[in-house]
């Protein structure tokens, strides 16, 4: 079964490789936007310097997540190959996990770009032990959205769930303080943020690379947005297995 | 012999539509089958029970003794769907390793590929192959983990005649080896090349399951069109159909046909005879022996 797994996530990853500019993709906005607003703005403060690389990393890791694991997910229920791997002697979860390993290892090379320019113009400052324990915070932070990702590509033709994960990852994304820190968004903002899993996730990232305490509600509603999103797409993978396979 | 797979009066539906009616049908150990039929006909539906795809809506499906959705009886199975899209960004032998990586004792690779042709193309990407390239990686891939049992639907679909015949000989030698190939065509010249027995399906239903002579003759229909005012009543007509001020004339024995028309005398012009299609003949069959009956009474 490892093997099995190994050839999928191997598989999965090539096709990424192939195509780079999907990593690109998730990749540069961040890295320019480093450059653009954290290097001027925030660079010569090594604690709002590290936290902006931390929500940065996490913009692009969630763009990996969200927007890769849907396109790739209903973009492969359209082609024919799909059907055909399941006449091969495995049952779904090697494809499954290769599928996770593979949006992992997207996602972890699509932080890379922010953590250079963090390290060369900023004053940002970390111990391998706290990005060790970033890149941790980062993927259990991914979670929901790797989720959503699935659910969305269960559900919906390649062309709408391309649209409908980019209608939800730029407000997640500002709503949770990942462009702006929270403090200075405007008031009703402010309110809603505690409650989206972007806002949870960069809480337990900022904990992770820089220390600052997380809230409560942030941590508590990331936990219920992973429940939530888990049991949405286990049902929205049955509802698709039921309409193809049974 | 041994069965390697069996349908017991399986049926399919999706929705309203009765894709697969009852059919039953044996697959023994070292056969070569030809499943035949018009598009439509219900054989790839009854593929993908085999292959564990679909479930039947009633009846039962077997693999090895099994049920075909447990992933240790596809061991054994190799499958060519008709429609195979490849993932274009990866490389023929990428995707050969991969399809592998899922048996405990594949072929080797080059090997697999110099028996298909396609020794030269292991570094190319799927993308940059033509039609009858990737069909036939796509047959290849059904070989790969060295199957008792091949399912192959429509391959020739899309290859010149001569990568045709080569695709057949690979086929042919699979059987002689003591393998079992159930593959599926429209075209009755590629049922009589490969297969010794001969499955016709219509209908979702099993129409005839003889050896390909006896099918031959079935499914042998001519069609005879003229223009005629009137004709009289001709022998062996199977059925016929007035269509553009045209007659024509169904009938398995056309020279006979025409030998009794010229000589009753009755006026006609422009005179044709050719083929049917095998969606033709089945109409035919299934439409006049419903009139026959009614005829007699």
């Amino acid at each position: 079964m490892p093997s099995l797994v190994a050839a999928h996530t191997r598989y999965l990853l090539l096709e990424q490789i192939r195509v780079p500019i999907g990593l690109l993709a998730s990749s540069l906005f961040p890295a320019v936007s480093m450059v653009a607003f954290v290097v001027p703005f925030a660079g010569q403060d090594p604690v709002a310097a590290t936290t902006a690389t931390g929500s940065l990393m996490f913009f692009g890791a969630m763009s990996a997540a969200l927007i890769g694991l849907a396109v790739s997910v209903s973009q492969d229920r359209e082609l024919p190959w799909n059907p055909y791997l399941r006449t091969l002697p495995a049952g779904p979860f090697p494809r499954f996990a290769g599928r996770m390993l593979s949006t992992l290892a997207v996602m972890l090379v699509s932080v890379v770009p922010v953590i250079v320019v963090a390290a060369l113009f900023t004053e940002a400052t970390i111990t391998p032990g706290r990005l060790l324990l970033g890149l941790g915070a980062l993927i259990a932070g991914s979670v929901p959205f790797m989720l959503m990702g699935l659910l969305i590509g269960l559900l919906l033709s390649s062309k709408a769930a391309m649209a409908v994960a980019q209608v939800l990852f730029f407000p997640m994304a500002i709503v949770g303080g990942l462009l702006l820190p929270p403090q200075i968004l405007p008031g009703f903002v402010q309110v809603v943020s505690p409650y989206v899993p972007t806002r949870g996730a960069a809480e337990l990232i900022w904990w992770a690379v820089a220390g600052t305490a997380p809230g409560t509600v942030p941590l508590v509603m990331l936990a219920v947005w992973t429940a939530a999103t888990a049991v949405a797409a286990a049902w929205a993978y049955r509802r698709d297995e039921g309409r193809r396979f049974s | 012999m041994t069965i390697l797979a069996r349908a017991v009066e399986a049926g399919r539906r999706y929705g309203d539509v009765l894709a697969l009616d009852r059919v039953s049908l044996d697959i023994r150990a070292g056969e070569l089958v030809g499943l035949l039929g018009p598009n439509g006909a219900g054989k790839s539906t009854l593929i993908n029970l085999f292959v564990g795809l679909r479930r039947p809506s009633s009846g039962t499906v077997e693999l090895l003794g099994g049920s075909p959705t447990d992933p240790a009886r596809r061991r054994a199975i190799g499958m060519t769907p008709q429609e195979t899209g490849l993932p274009e960004s990866l490389r023929v032998g990428e995707i050969v390793d991969f399809v592998s990586a899922h048996f405990p004792d594949p072929v080797e690779r080059g090997e697999l590929l110099a028996r298909f042709g396609l020794e030269d193309l292991a570094r190319r990407q799927v993308g940059g192959l033509s039609g009858g390239q990737r069909r036939r990686l796509a047959v290849a891939l059904a070989f790969a983990g060295r199957p008792r049992l091949v399912f192959l639907d429509e391959p020739t679909t899309g290859l010149d005649v001569e990568a045709r015949r080569t695709l057949w000989d690979g086929i042919r030698s699979f059987q002689q080896e003591g393998g079992t190939v159930l593959v599926t065509s429209h075209y009755l010249e590629e049922i009589e090349a490969l297969a010794e027995r001969v499955v016709v399906i219509g209908h979702g239903r099993v129409l005839a399951d003889d050896t390909v002579a006896a099918v031959r003759d079935f499914v042998g229909v001519r069609k005879v069109s003229l223009t005629a005012a009137d004709l009289p009543e001709l022998p062996g007509v199977l059925g016929s159909e007035h269509r553009d001020g045209r007659i024509e004339l169904l009938t398995t024995d056309p020279d006979r046909l025409v030998v009794e028309l010229v000589r009753s005398g009755a006026p006609f012009s422009g005179l044709e005879i050719r083929p049917t299609t095998l969606e033709e003949a089945f109409l035919a069959l299934t439409a006049t022996s419903g009139q026959k009956e009614t005829a007699h009474a």
